[in-house]
C-alpha cells in the first residue's frame, strides 16, 4: 500500500464518516471449550439435580450380563442380535395382538442398529441407552409373501449378520444361494400376508431395506426399541442369549 | 480464498484500523464492534465429556460454555449469542426431560435466537412447543411455515435486535424435513426453498429494514460434495447477497476458521460451522466505521 492509496482511503473515510456505519473489518475465531476453563458455577449447580436424578437413574442395575457380547460374534447371526431382535418379538407381540388381535410373525432389525457392545457385568439403564441411543420405535408391517422373499433375498446378498428373531429359519447354501427359508417352520407362502416387526427407520428404508414400502398396512406401536431393551432386560436375572442356527450358511 | 489476498487484506486492515481511528477520532466517535457468538448441534450435550471419551476427552460443557461467553460479554457488552439447530438429542437428558434443560441453560446463558434442526422435531412438533415456555430466547425460520402446527407464531422469520446502534437482521434456514424426519413428528410444517427465502429476506432486511449486519442462522448444512444439487451453505453463500455471516449446522463441521465464499454480486460473505456437541464456540467480531466501505470487496476480513 502507497502514500498515494493511503490518503486516498483516508479522503474516503473523512467524506463518509457522517454516512450509515459500514463493516470495516472482520474477525473469526472458533475458541476451545476444555478443562482451561472454570465451569460457572451458578450454571453448574442448576444442572446438579438434574444430573444426579439421570445418573441414579441410569446406574440402575436391571440384569446381569454372563459375557460380553458384540455384533462381530457371528457372520449371520450373534448372540446380542439374537437377545435383541427376540426381545422386539417378545415385548412387542403382547401390544400388538391387543391393539389387532393378531400375531407377529418375526422380527427384523439391522445389525447397525447395534450401538454398541453389552459388557458382562451388571446391565444399567445406561446399558440399554449405549446399545440404543436413538429414538427408534418398533412398527409392524404387513408384507405379503413376494415381499418376504425379496427379504430373504435381500439378507442373503447383504452378508450381514442383520438381527432376525427365532421364528424365522434362513439357511444359505455356500455360495451365498438360499438352501431353505421357513417362518414358524413353515416355508414362505406367497398367498399369505405376514406381520413383520422392525424399526421405523428400515421401515422407511434404511439400509435399502426397500421391500417394506410395498406393504400392505402399517401398525405403529409407539414402543421405542430402547425401552423394548430395557423392559426385557428387567424381566431377566441373567442376559446369556446364544448365537444358533436362524440365519447361517452352510459350508459345505 | 488465496493467502496471498489474505496476507494482503491483514495488512490493509492494520493500516486502516490505525487511519481510520485518527479520522473517527477527529469527528468525535469511535469504531463500532459487534460480537457474534455461536453454536450448533449441541445435542442435548450438557455435561463435558469424561476423561474416557475415546473422542472428545474432557471437551465441552455448558457451565465452562457459560463462563467463556460471560467473560467475553465483560469484553464487549455488544455481543450475541446464537444457536445454529439440533439442541435436542444425544444424550439420557433429552431422553428424561425433552429438552427443559437444554432450553433452561441456553435462558441462563443468554442465548438471544436460535433457529430449529430436524432433531428439534424428535419429539415431535408438540414435544418442540411443549419446551417453548422455557426458552427465553427466540427461534427464527424463514422457510419453515408452521401457520398449521401449535408453533405458529412461535416462529419468526427473522429478527431484528440493535447493539449500540447497529441494527443486526437474522433470520433462520432449515433443512427439508421429508424423508429425513418422520412425517407424524413435523406434521403440517412446510419447508420452501431456502435459497429463495434467502434471497427475500436479504431483501428485506437490507432494504426496507436497512439493517447494518445481515447474519442467517441455518441448519441445512455445510456442503454435500457426493450430491452438488443438494442445497448447502456454500450454495447458498454463492446464490445470495446482502448476507454478511451464514452460521450452519447439520453436518457437523468443524471449520478451524470461518470459510470465506463469494456471494453473487461478487463480495465476501463469510461462513462458519463449529462441528457438534458444544465442543468450541464460535466468534466473529464486526467492526463498524461510519463511512462507506473500504476496497473494492467490502471489509477486510481477518480469519
Amino acid at each position: 500500500m502507497t502514500i498515494k492509496h493511503t490518503l486516498k482511503l483516508c479522503l474516503l473515510l473523512l467524506i463518509f464518516t457522517c454516512a450509515s456505519p459500514k463493516i470495516s473489518k472482520i474477525e473469526g475465531k472458533r475458541l476451545n471449550i476444555d478443562q482451561d476453563l472454570k465451569p460457572n458455577e451458578a450454571v453448574d449447580a442448576f444442572i446438579k439435580p438434574y444430573r444426579e436424578h439421570v445418573n441414579k437413574d441410569m446406574e440402575n442395575v436391571i440384569s446381569y450380563a454372563s459375557q460380553t457380547y458384540t455384533k462381530r460374534d457371528g457372520q449371520y447371526n450373534t448372540a446380542i442380535g439374537n437377545l435383541m431382535a427376540d426381545a422386539v418379538f417378545s415385548e412387542s407381540n403382547p401390544v400388538f395382538n391387543k391393539r389387532t388381535g393378531k400375531d407377529i410373525d418375526f422380527v427384523l432389525l439391522n445389525h447397525g442398529g447395534i450401538r454398541s457392545i453389552l459388557s458382562q457385568g451388571n446391565v444399567t439403564t445406561r446399558t440399554a441407552y449405549e446399545i440404543m441411543p436413538f429414538e427408534n420405535s418398533v412398527v409392524v408391517a404387513e408384507l405379503k409373501g413376494e415381499q418376504v422373499n425379496e427379504m430373504m433375498q435381500y439378507l442373503s446378498k447383504a452378508k450381514r449378520a442383520h438381527p432376525v428373531s427365532k421364528q424365522l429359519q434362513l439357511t444359505l447354501g455356500k455360495d451365498g444361494n438360499i438352501i431353505s427359508a421357513t417362518i414358524h417352520g413353515e416355508p414362505i407362502d406367497t398367498s399369505k400376508t405376514y406381520n413383520v416387526a422392525t424399526n421405523d427407520y428400515l421401515y422407511n428404508g434404511g439400509d435399502g431395506m426397500v421391500f417394506f414400502s410395498k406393504n400392505e398396512g402399517l401398525h405403529v406401536l409407539n414402543y421405542k426399541i430402547r425401552d423394548v431393551l430395557i423392559d426385557n432386560f428387567k424381566k431377566k436375572d441373567t442376559l446369556n442369549p446364544k448365537q444358533d442356527n436362524r440365519f447361517i450358511q452352510l459350508n459345505d | 480464498m488465496k493467502r496471498r489476498q489474505f496476507i494482503q487484506k491483514s495488512t490493509a486492515a492494520t493500516v486502516l484500523a490505525g487511519i481510520g481511528g485518527l479520522s473517527l477520532q477527529s469527528f468525535g466517535s469511535k469504531a463500532k464492534k459487534i460480537t457474534i457468538l455461536h453454536t450448533n448441534d449441541v445435542h442435548s450435550h450438557i455435561d463435558p465429556f469424561g476423561p474416557e471419551d475415546g473422542r472428545n476427552a474432557n471437551k465441552g460443557g455448558v457451565a465452562r460454555r457459560a463462563t467463556l461467553v460471560e467473560a467475553i460479554r465483560q469484553e464487549n457488552p455488544n455481543t450475541l449469542l446464537l444457536d445454529a439447530g439440533d439442541i435436542f438429542q444425544g444424550t439420557p437428558y433429552f431422553n428424561y426431560y425433552g429438552g427443559e434443560l437444554e432450553f433452561k441453560l441456553m435462558s441462563m446463558l443468554k442465548y438471544d435466537v436460535a433457529t430449529i434442526g430436524n432433531h428439534d422435531f424428535d419429539n415431535g412438533i408438540d414435544g418442540l412447543y411443549a419446551q417453548i415456555p422455557h426458552a427465553d430466547f427466540e427461534f427464527v425460520s424463514a422457510n419453515y411455515d408452521f401457520s398449521k402446527t401449535v408453533m405458529d407464531t412461535h416462529v419468526k422469520p427473522y429478527k431484528i435486535i440493535i447493539k449500540d446502534g447497529i441494527k443486526i437482521g437474522i433470520f433462520g434456514l432449515g433443512i427439508k424435513l421429508e424423508g429425513l424426519v418422520d412425517k407424524n413428528m413435523y406434521k403440517e410444517t412446510v419447508y420452501h426453498n431456502p435459497i429463495e427465502k434467502a434471497q427475500d429476506m436479504s431483501r428485506i432486511l437490507k432494504e426496507d429494514e436497512k439493517c447494518d449486519l445481515i447474519i442467517c442462522l441455518s441448519h441445512i448444512g455445510y456442503e454435500y460434495k457426493n450430491k452438488p444439487d443438494k442445497v448447502s451453505d456454500i450454495k447458498l453463500a454463492r446464490a445470495t447477497k446482502d448476507i454478511d455471516l451464514i452460521i450452519g449446522g447439520h453436518t457437523h463441521t468443524f471449520l478451524p476458521e470461518p470459510t470465506i465464499e463469494t456471494n453473487s454480486v461478487g463480495k465476501n460473505v463469510l461462513v462458519n460451522q463449529v462441528g457438534c456437541y458444544g465442543l468450541y464456540l464460535g466468534k466473529v467480531d464486526f467492526y463498524f466505521s461510519h463511512g462507506k466501505q473500504v476496497g473494492s470487496n467490502g471489509a477486510s476480513i481477518v480469519v
